[in-house]
């Protein structure tokens, strides 16, 4: 059995009339990298922020490896997250050390480990000089540092690969990976959803405070049910074939020019087209069968009322 | 109630007492009050004719008038962004998100910035008054250093008002305008009323009350501990007679300078939890 590791029960945010977040459930398990994506306003910086006690709860509850963030355990709950901000802003006149220094005193983390911290994230060259001169994706790896001070169990990442070059973007994935051998708990948002898709185990879709789905990204596209399209290779002269064969296929939209053809259809008609296209041995090539992307999946829950 | 861990105080305390170290803001406060001063101490006597230093009375006695224009005003410079511009640059979040309490954070700013602000005033007015001591005599400096320690209390006092805008504001160019506000008020306007008051009333109107008046006001309070204090530095001021013997308690009055740093920074505390 999975241990849950930060729940979040029938959770809302009122402010005033608005209500930001509305009865959430979410449960994160050990080890796990969760994605939590939705449209600006969506309302999950807010449950963020409650989710690591910056703001109250309206209602609902919160619970930290079954203790709640706020009250008389706050601060060893708080020493086992670490917290990367979506605009992360550090002090001019501090350098990259002293910053790291600086926030391991507060988490009453061990000094010694910001080198070697700051290597990990690519920062060792820079470490002596003042973040007034970190260029945007310096600051993010420096962000990224700080919240892995203290060897946290819980990482909250908000928009965590902004202003980060390609190569950043890798690396910065890798160190997830790393930490996710070791049993860390990630729950992160990004608004790049192609660079998530297939790296988070699960993700949650936020619309207008309220989860609109939580799973796999498979298991969304399975509950969405948005069409699948096939991407078929042809023999030259093979057209005419396949048009007969597929052609009286229901909810079948078929695309073919020359060698190519593209085939949507729905999940369900999926092994059916698949066995059409193999009884034509001697007419196709080659089949790609894609599956609807994050980003299709996202706006297919956005279309939903 | 969640127990202090006075610990996280004294880390946050640390970082802002060394930003302002590191970013020279002690370093050019420190100086315009060594110049300030050496300027009063050298030349204050030139409307009668003379130059050079002369006793410490009459230094204070200007000394005094300055420094009620220029702590008030560097205090609250340096106190209203302490929350709000966390805040507006998105830092408090991230601060607010490690194991410390909103108490302690708001606590180990305001005692870093005093010390920082007490630091300056210390170096600053205290190299003149090592000259003064070296030039004249050691025991008339006792006054002088009443005069520094009461410096820091005031500056402390429009510190704790800083801070207390910096909590309840949601932009740092209101802060800024609301500290700068509260300084034409209590250093220009307040004791004008006042004289307002007593000329209007010719002198009927609660002309008993209105010296009690002016423990609203730290200025004031520092104002009567340096001048009120000394028996020459009020012969100076040819207010011997007409003060009342309350004013003249300096505990009574370090109370109620106490009371205006604790008061608004209890305030502050109660507005940001």
């Amino acid at each position: 059995m999975t241990k849950c590791v930060v729940e979040v029960s029938g959770v809302t945010k009122h402010f005033g009339e608005i209500r930001a977040v509305d009865g959430v459930d979410l449960a994160f398990e050990k080890g796990e990298l969760f994605g939590l994506i939705g449209h600006n306003g969506a309302g999950k910086s807010t449950l963020f922020k409650m989710m690591l006690g910056l703001l109250p709860v309206t209602d609902g509850q919160i619970r930290i490896y079954g203790q709640p963030i706020h009250g008389e355990k706050f601060r060893q709950a708080r020493r086992r997250i670490g917290y990367l901000p979506e605009n992360v802003v550090f002090y001019d006149n501090l350098t990259g050390l002293e910053t790291l220094h600086f926030f391991a005193a507060l988490k009453n983390a061990d000094k010694k480990t910001c080198a070697a911290i700051l290597e990990t994230v690519g920062l060792t060259q820079a470490a002596n000089r003042r973040v007034r001169g970190y260029s945007k994706g310096m600051r993010q790896r420096l962000g990224f540092a700080q919240a892995l001070l203290g060897k946290p169990d819980i990482l909250f990442l908000d928009e965590p690969t902004n202003g980060l070059d390609p190569e950043g973007i890798r690396e910065f994935y890798q160190v997830l990976g790393n930490l996710q051998e070791q049993g860390v708990t990630m729950i992160l948002t990004s608004h790049i959803l192609a660079e998530i898709q297939e790296r988070v185990d699960r993700l949650a879709i936020m619309k207008a405070g309220k989860i609109q789905a939580v799973g796999s990204l498979q298991r969304l596209r399975e509950e969405i049910d948005l069409p699948l399209h096939f991407q078929v290779g042809l023999l030259h002269g093979a057209e005419a074939v396949l048009r007969a064969k597929l052609g009286a296929m229901a909810t079948l939209e078929m695309r073919a020019q020359d060698t190519e053809a593209l085939i949507t259809c729905t999940r369900d008609k999926k092994m059916a087209v698949l066995n059409a296209l193999s009884s034509l041995e001697g007419a196709v090539c080659d089949i790609i069968i894609s599956e609807p992307s994050l980003e299709d999946v996202f706006l297919g829950y956005g279309a939903k009322k | 109630m969640l127990g202090i861990e006075f610990r996280q105080i004294g880390i946050i305390a640390a970082k802002e007492f060394r930003d302002r170290i590191r970013n020279r803001w002690v370093l050019a406060v420190a100086l315009v009050f060594t110049l300030f001063a050496l300027a009063i101490a050298y030349f204050g006597a030139a409307q009668q004719g003379t130059v050079g230093l002369r006793g410490v009375e009459v230094t204070l006695a200007s000394l005094v008038s300055l420094v009620i224009y220029l702590v008030p005003l560097i205090a609250l410079i340096l106190g209203y962004d302490a929350i709000v511009g966390e805040r507006e640059r998105g830092s408090l979040d991230l601060l607010l998100s490690m194991p410390i309490t909103r108490f302690e954070l708001l606590l180990g700013k305001f005692l870093g910035l005093s010390a920082a602000l007490a630091f300056s005033t210390l170096v600053g007015f205290g190299s003149v008054g090592l000259l003064l001591a070296y030039k004249i005599d050691l025991p008339s400096l006792l006054p002088y250093g009443r005069f520094m320690l009461s410096a820091i209390l005031m500056g402390m006092s429009f510190l704790s008002m800083a801070v207390l805008v910096s909590v309840i504001s949601t932009e740092r160019i209101r802060a800024s305008g609301v500290a700068i506000s509260l300084w034409f008020f209590f250093v220009l306007i307040f004791d004008l009323s006042l004289l307002a008051i007593l000329v209007i009333g010719g002198g009927k109107i609660g002309a008993d009350l209105l010296p009690f008046l002016l423990f609203l006001n730290p200025a004031d309070i520092f104002r009567i501990l340096n001048v009120f204090g000394s028996e020459d530095i009020r012969a100076l001021y040819g207010l011997s007679t007409i003060v009342p013997d309350i004013l003249t308690n300096p505990k009574l009055l370090g109370v109620a300078m106490t009371g205006w740093i604790v008061v608004p920074l209890g305030l502050a505390v109660w507005r940001f939890k």
